[in-house]
C-alpha cells in the first residue's frame, strides 16, 4: 500500500449523529468526502455516503458453490470410478452419505474464500501498516477525511469552515 | 439496527458509559500487570496444563494400553471428553451467530470471550479421537491426500470421518469469524500503545483504519459468517452424534440423537459461558458491560435447553418401552438400573431437575446460585455422555463379554489436563485481547446504555431521537 502521501484535511466529531448530519451536509454542498472514519459502524452511514452494497456475499456464494461441486464431485469420482469399494453392501454411488462432507466443504470454502476476498479487498492483512489519521478514531472519535492535494487555500479554506460549522471539534491537515 | 426500542427493556450496559470510558474499562486490563487472582489462577491453569503435557506424553510413549478400555469398553473417558468438549464449544458459535442473526443484542457483552472459548473448546476436544488412534504420529492418515497406496482413499461413508470434516471446519471458520471482529478491537488496542507493543498490535490488527467502506464490508462478512456458522454448528454435533446413531448398538441406534445432541451442546456451552463469565466480569471488573441481565439472559436459555434435554431422555425411555424390541429395552433398563446407575442419576439430577429452580426470577438474577448450577451442569453433562458411550458397551449382545470400566489414572490425568490446557488458553486471551468486543458494545451504546434505556434514564438527553433509516 505504499503510495506518494496525500494531504488530508480533516475533522474530528465526538458523536455519529452529528457525523451522520455533516455527512449529510457534505453531499448536499457537492463537497468530495475522501473517506469517513469511525470506531464502530455507523448504521445508515453508507445510504448517505452513497456506498454501494458490499457484494462480499456473492463472492462467498461462489466460494461455496465451489467447494460444494469438488466435496461431491470428488467423492463420486473416488468411489465410482478411482477405487470403488462396497461399505455395507450399499450402492458405490451412495449420495445422501457425501452430504455432511458436502456441507461441511462447502461452509468451509465460502468462508476462508470470503475472508481472504474481504482482508484483500481493503487492503489489509498480516503486518500491513496502513496510514491513520489520528489514534482516536479507533477511541471515541468520528472522521470526516478531504483530500486536499490540489485544493487552493481557498478551497481549503472552506472546507476548514464547513467542518468547523457542521460541529468537527478538531479539524487538523496530515499528509498520508 | 434501527429497530424501535422499547422503554421497559433492561439497559446492558451500566455506569453511564461513554465511548472513551468503554475503551478504557475493556482495553484496560490488556495494559496493566495482572492481578494477584489472575496470577493465582493462571498457576493453577499451568500446572493443569504440566499434567495434560505429561499424560498425553505417557500415553504415547507407553501406548493406548496405559488407558483402561477393553474389548467390550473400547470407548471410555477418552471421547466422552471428546463430545462433552464439543459441546462446550457450541454456545460461542450460538451466541454469535444465532443470536446475531436473530438481532439479540445482549449478546455483544458476551460474544467475545464465549467464541474464545469455542475454539479453546475445540482444540481440547480435537485432542482425544487424535490420542486414541493410538499412533498419533499416523495421525494424518484421516485426511484424503494422494498416497502411494494405490491412492487408497479414507472412507467418505464413515460417520468417523464425517467428524473429521465437521470438527476442522468448525475451528476453521470459528476461528476466522472470531479474529475478523478482533481485528477493530486489536487496532484500538494498538492506538492507544507506544512501542514494541503498538508494533505487535500493528502486526495483529491487520492495517485496520476504520473506514466507512471497510466497516460495511466488515458487517456483510459478519453477517454471512454467521449465517453460514449457523448451519454448521447445529451439523457439527448432529455430526458427532451420527459417530453413535448410525450404528446398530441397541441406545444408540435412534434418530432423537442429532437435535437431543445439539440441545445438550448448547447447554453445556451455555453453562460454561457463565462459569467463566462470572469469573471474568468480576476479575476484570466488567459488571457494567456483562451485566445480570445477561447472567438472567443465559439462564433462560439454560432452563429452555435443560428442559429439551430432559423431555429427550424421557422421550428416549418411551420409546425403548413402546418399540417392544428387547434388546433396546435391555439397554435403557440397564442405563437407569444398570451397573452404572450412579451416571445416570448424575445426569438426571445435574441435567434435568436442578435446571428448573431458574423458573424463579430470582434464582436466575444470583450470581451464587448461577455460578454453583453451571457447575452442575457442566458436571451432569459431563455424565450424560459417558452414560450413554460406557453403560452401552458395558452390556453388549454376548453376555459372555460383559465387562465393567473405570479409568486409569492416565485418563483422569488427561481430563484434568486438558481443563488446564483450557484455562490456559483462555487466561492469556483475558491478558492480550479485549474480552469484550468494543466496537460492538459502542455500537449498541445508545440502544443499551442506561443513560438511554431504562428506569435511570436521562429525559434531558439531546440525543433520544435514535436515527431511523
Amino acid at each position: 500500500m505504499k503510495q506518494e502521501s496525500t494531504q488530508v484535511l480533516y475533522g474530528l466529531y465526538n458523536d455519529e449523529e452529528v457525523l451522520l448530519h455533516a455527512v449529510k451536509k457534505a453531499k448536499e454542498d457537492h463537497l468530495e468526502i475522501m473517506d469517513v472514519y469511525s470506531p464502530f459502524p455507523v448504521h445508515g452511514l453508507d445510504n448517505i455516503l452513497g456506498l454501494t452494497e458490499s457484494r462480499i456475499h456473492i463472492a462467498g456464494f461462489i466460494y461455496g458453490l465451489i467447494g460444494c461441486l469438488s466435496a461431491f464431485l470428488f467423492m463420486t469420482w473416488v468411489f465410482t470410478r478411482d477405487w470403488p469399494i462396497i461399505f455395507g453392501g450399499k450402492p458405490y454411488f451412495s449420495a445422501l452419505s457425501f452430504i455432511p462432507i458436502t456441507f461441511e466443504v462447502t461452509v468451509l470454502f465460502a468462508s476462508v474464500g470470503m475472508v481472504v476476498t474481504f482482508y484483500t479487498i481493503c487492503g489489509m492483512g498480516p503486518g500491513v501498516d496502513n496510514p491513520t489519521l489520528d489514534d482516536r478514531i479507533t477511541d471515541d472519535k468520528f472522521c470526516i477525511a478531504f483530500d486536499v492535494d490540489d485544493a487552493d487555500a481557498a478551497k481549503q479554506a472552506a472546507l476548514r469552515q464547513f467542518l468547523t460549522d457542521t460541529g468537527a471539534e478538531e479539524v487538523n491537515v496530515k499528509s498520508i | 439496527m434501527s429497530a424501535p426500542i422499547s422503554a421497559i427493556r433492561e439497559p446492558l450496559i451500566t455506569g453511564s458509559k461513554t465511548y472513551h470510558t468503554i475503551t478504557e474499562d475493556i482495553c484496560g486490563p490488556t495494559e496493566r500487570t495482572p492481578t494477584t487472582a489472575w496470577v493465582i489462577a493462571f498457576i493453577f491453569a499451568v500446572t493443569g496444563l504440566a499434567l495434560y503435557v505429561f499424560s498425553v506424553t505417557w500415553t504415547i510413549w507407553v501406548g493406548i494400553g496405559s488407558w483402561n478400555l477393553n474389548r467390550t469398553i473400547n470407548w471410555g473417558w477418552d471421547i466422552t471428553n471428546f463430545v462433552w468438549w464439543v459441546g462446550i464449544g457450541h454456545a460461542g458459535t450460538l451466541i454469535s451467530a444465532i443470536l446475531l442473526l436473530f438481532r439479540q443484542k445482549w449478546r455483544t457483552g458476551v460474544n467475545r470471550a464465549a467464541e474464545a472459548m469455542t475454539i479453546f473448546a475445540v482444540m481440547c476436544a480435537g485432542q482425544f479421537p487424535l490420542i486414541h488412534m493410538g499412533r498419533l504420529w499416523l495421525g494424518f492418515f484421516i485426511f484424503p491426500y494422494p498416497n502411494t497406496r494405490g491412492p487408497l482413499w479414507v472412507n467418505f461413508n464413515s460417520p468417523l470421518l464425517w467428524d473429521v470434516f465437521a470438527i476442522s471446519t468448525y475451528f476453521t471458520v470459528s476461528l476466522l469469524f472470531w479474529y475478523t471482529g478482533l481485528v477493530p478491537d486489536f487496532a484500538t488496542v494498538r492506538d492507544r500503545a507506544k512501542g514494541l507493543r503498538r508494533k505487535i498490535y500493528s502486526y495483529i490488527s491487520f492495517g485496520w483504519t476504520g473506514s466507512a467502506k471497510h466497516w460495511q464490508r466488515w458487517e456483510s462478512l459478519s453477517l454471512v459468517l454467521a449465517g453460514l456458522a449457523t448451519p454448521l454448528v447445529l451439523s457439527v454435533h448432529t455430526i458427532v452424534s451420527f459417530d453413535f446413531a448410525t450404528s446398530v448398538i441397541p441406545g444408540w441406534h435412534t434418530t432423537i440423537f442429532p437435535p437431543y445432541f445439539v440441545a445438550g451442546a448448547i447447554f453445556s456451552g451455555f453453562a460454561m459461558v457463565q462459569t467463566l463469565m462470572i469469573m471474568t466480569r468480576k476479575v476484570l471488573k466488567l459488571e457494567d458491560y456483562i451485566t445480570l441481565e445477561h447472567i438472567d439472559s443465559m439462564n433462560k436459555v439454560i432452563l429452555a435447553t435443560g428442559s429439551i434435554v430432559g423431555v429427550a431422555y424421557l422421550t428416549e425411555l418411551f420409546i425403548a418401552w413402546y418399540s417392544g424390541y428387547i434388546y433396546e429395552q435391555f439397554a435403557f433398563y440397564n442405563r437407569v438400573m444398570g451397573p452404572y446407575f450412579w451416571s445416570y442419576i448424575g445426569m438426571m439430577g445435574c441435567n434435568v431437575i436442578s435446571p428448573q429452580i431458574f423458573w424463579s426470577k430470582k434464582m436466575r438474577r444470583s450470581i451464587l446460585v448461577t455460578f454453583f448450577m453451571s457447575i452442575f451442569i457442566n458436571i451432569g453433562m459431563w455424565f450424560e455422555r459417558f452414560v450413554i458411550i460406557a453403560s452401552t458397551l458395558a452390556r453388549d449382545y454376548l453376555p459372555s463379554s460383559w465387562s465393567y470400566y473405570s479409568p486409569s489414572w492416565v485418563e483422569v490425568c488427561l481430563f484434568i489436563g486438558t481443563l488446564g490446557l483450557f484455562s490456559t488458553l483462555y487466561l492469556v486471551f483475558m491478558r492480550v485481547a479485549p474480552v469484550v468486543a468494543v466496537a460492538e458494545i459502542k455500537a449498541i451504546l445508545k440502544t443499551g446504555g442506561d443513560q438511554y434505556v431504562g428506569p435511570n434514564i436521562k429525559h434531558d438527553n439531546d440525543h433520544k431521537e435514535s436515527t431511523h433509516h
